[in-house]
């Protein structure tokens, strides 16, 4: 078994960034939407860790644990705002949400 | 071991601490008095007035603090002033909006607050963590905002598209700058350009990821191509609201970009200017010629704002002191024309925001020719047309891109603020030249819109006319190229 070294870890952060995308760009339902941010979020945050081990720097732990605590900030503000939407809508499909155009 | 404790100091960020301490405040007062709820709106002015105050005392030497997470240098000074005028006016027109729409709570001021604090660290902020958490505190509470009154169906479709498109551009922002410290090891931007120019190996992913981190900012800028939220997210959420996104966090992103690009991307100065310049060409293009055809005035005013953005961006692409002190002066004078012309139309469009096109502008010469004057003054300005100070800002952005050699990129936005002056004129016909069908009652302005008016008013003639006074202060607020 070949060690595991900081570019399989890219390379999977890569992977998981651009399937992040891809979610983000495709999907329609609201939720899934934002699973695939969130995907996209621990994606880079994988990379930090990852570089921060090989460079034995802790910033990027740091760096880390700050993202962490903005992305729980940002999932309960996102889910009041799908929950608002859905009370108004009755839907979480985002093509049906098209009040606004123009 | 030695523990070394890092240079704090506290007076660099006073006006954030004044914000906070404020926000804090209305939020208990609302919550255990119920006799103070009609004077939270001037709390929060006074909260910002007292911040302005301590914004705008002199620093003498320059420095970074808190361990050199935050640079507390005239630069940040600048844009604070910028976000704290418009966050005063913002919530001086709030104030009768809020009460006729029943979104006078404590929550709505305090996030506005909150957000601006969001707005002086992305200014402020000297490493990549500062700045991304600036970032996100504002956007954030500009989520909320935007889904402020959860009634109305245009506000919560504002909300979640902001909010999924916000998140998705802080996700390409987070990976730029992961890529960045990745590579050198670094995440304060003067120690990333250290760095940098120490060891240029893996050249291709520094510039991948300083591509991410300009795509992460220009949306929340909102320069086309990543403008596709803007439209909608302006027209849907509450009129002061639009009000304060249109000018205090595209001033932020301008902040950031410049400190971000100046501070530590110098070592790519050649592709940034073209990319900036592309960005600028497309923002002023696509968001003249589709404000052409709106009908309604806060989607036309969106559009607006999206050309106002890539005339920012001529000025960074110039990558001069003189680009970048024309920028500023630029912000400056667009917060108070941009946040005065929202503040009419919030009063034009009555309570619950019942006609925001331009029908509603009818005729309003006749009703109320004070406020016809105001608007058509703020209007003018938008446009370009001296003496106001529209006029002198997008001068000096244009001489500042001549000077730097970008004569092709000048010639598009004068093409483009010909083109903006139609649009902007089609509202001035609509006031002064229509009769109104409905022959609706003269709108009646509260003393804090009165007031915000009459600063702007003022300030939009004041820098018109003397712009070089603003100009020194700018220009001495450098970044050091």
């Amino acid at each position: 078994m070949a060690e595991l070294t900081l570019n399989h870890y890219l390379i999977l952060s890569g992977v998981l960034f651009s399937i992040g995308v891809i979610g983000v760009l495709t999907r329609r339902n609201v939720i899934v939407v934002y699973m695939c941010i969130e995907l996209m979020f621990n994606a880079a945050n994988l990379m930090i860790i990852a570089f921060s081990n090989s460079l034995g720097d802790m910033t990027g732990h740091v760096f880390v644990f700050m993202v962490m605590a903005v992305a729980a900030a940002e999932a309960a503000v996102g889910l009041a705002i799908i929950i608002a939407l859905y009370r108004n809508k009755k839907t979480v499909d985002v093509d049906e949400v098209n009040l606004l155009k123009g | 071991m030695d523990i070394v404790i890092p240079s704090i100091s506290f007076s660099a960020i006073m006006p954030e601490l004044v914000l906070l301490a404020v926000g804090i405040l209305i939020l208990l007062l609302d919550v255990f008095s119920e006799k103070h709820s009609g004077k939270l709106a001037y709390i929060a002015v006074g909260g910002v007035a007292t911040a302005l105050f301590f914004a705008m005392t002199p620093i003498t030497d320059p420095s970074t603090t808190f361990a050199g997470l935050y640079s507390a240098d005239r630069f940040t000074q600048f844009f604070k002033v910028i976000f704290l005028i418009g966050t005063g006016l913002t919530l001086l027109i709030s104030e009768k909006y809020a009460k006729e729409n029943n979104i006078n709570h404590g929550e709505y001021y305090s996030l506005i607050l909150f957000a601006t604090v969001g707005m002086m660290f992305m200014a402020g902020g000297a490493d990549l963590i500062t700045i991304f958490m600036g970032v996100e505190l504002m956007s954030i509470c500009l989520y909320i905002l935007a889904g402020y009154t959860r009634a109305r169906m245009a506000s919560n479709e504002a909300s979640m598209k902001y909010f999924l498109l916000g998140a998705f551009a802080s996700g390409f922002l987070l990976y730029g700058m992961g890529l960045i410290y990745g590579i050198t090891g670094q995440t304060k931007l003067v120690k990333i350009a250290g760095a940098i120019s120490a060891n240029s190996d893996n050249m291709m992913v520094l510039v991948i990821g300083a591509g991410l981190m300009i795509v992460g900012f220009a949306f929340k800028l909102a320069a086309v191509p990543f403008h596709q939220w803007t439209p909608d997210v302006y027209q849907g959420a509450p009129i002061p609201v639009t009000a304060f996104m249109s000018s205090g966090p595209k001033a932020a992103a301008l902040a950031a970009i410049l400190r971000v690009l100046v501070e530590a991307m110098n070592f790519i100065q050649v592709d940034w200017i073209m990319w900036v310049s592309v960005l600028a060409i497309m923002t002023m293009t696509v968001g003249n010629i589709a404000a052409l055809v709106q009908s309604d005035i806060k989607r036309m005013l969106a559009f607006s704002s999206i050309s106002h953005a890539g005339y920012a961006l001529v000025g960074v692409s110039a990558a001069t002191s003189d680009g970048v002190s024309a920028v500023m002066f630029y912000m400056l004078v667009y917060t108070f024309m941009n946040i005065a012309a929202f503040g009419i139309l919030a009063l034009v469009a009555k309570a619950n925001e019942q006609n925001t096109s331009i029908d509603a502008f009818k005729g309003l010469f006749r009703t109320n020719p004070v406020l016809a004057a105001v608007m058509t003054i703020m209007l003018f300005s938008l446009a370009g047309i001296p003496p106001m100070g529209g006029f002198m800002a997008k001068f000096y952005i244009f001489m500042s891109a001549v000077n730097a050699g970008h004569l092709g990129l000048v010639l598009v936005a004068v093409i483009n603020s010909a083109i903006g002056a139609y649009y902007y004129i089609k509202v001035i016909v609509a006031i002064y030249f229509q009769e109104n069908p409905e022959k609706p009652e003269p709108v009646k302005a509260g003393p804090s819109l009165v007031f915000a008016l009459l600063v702007s008013v003022i300030a939009v003639f004041v820098l018109g006319l003397m712009p070089d006074c603003y100009l020194t202060i700018a220009g001495k607020a450098l970044l050091p190229f």
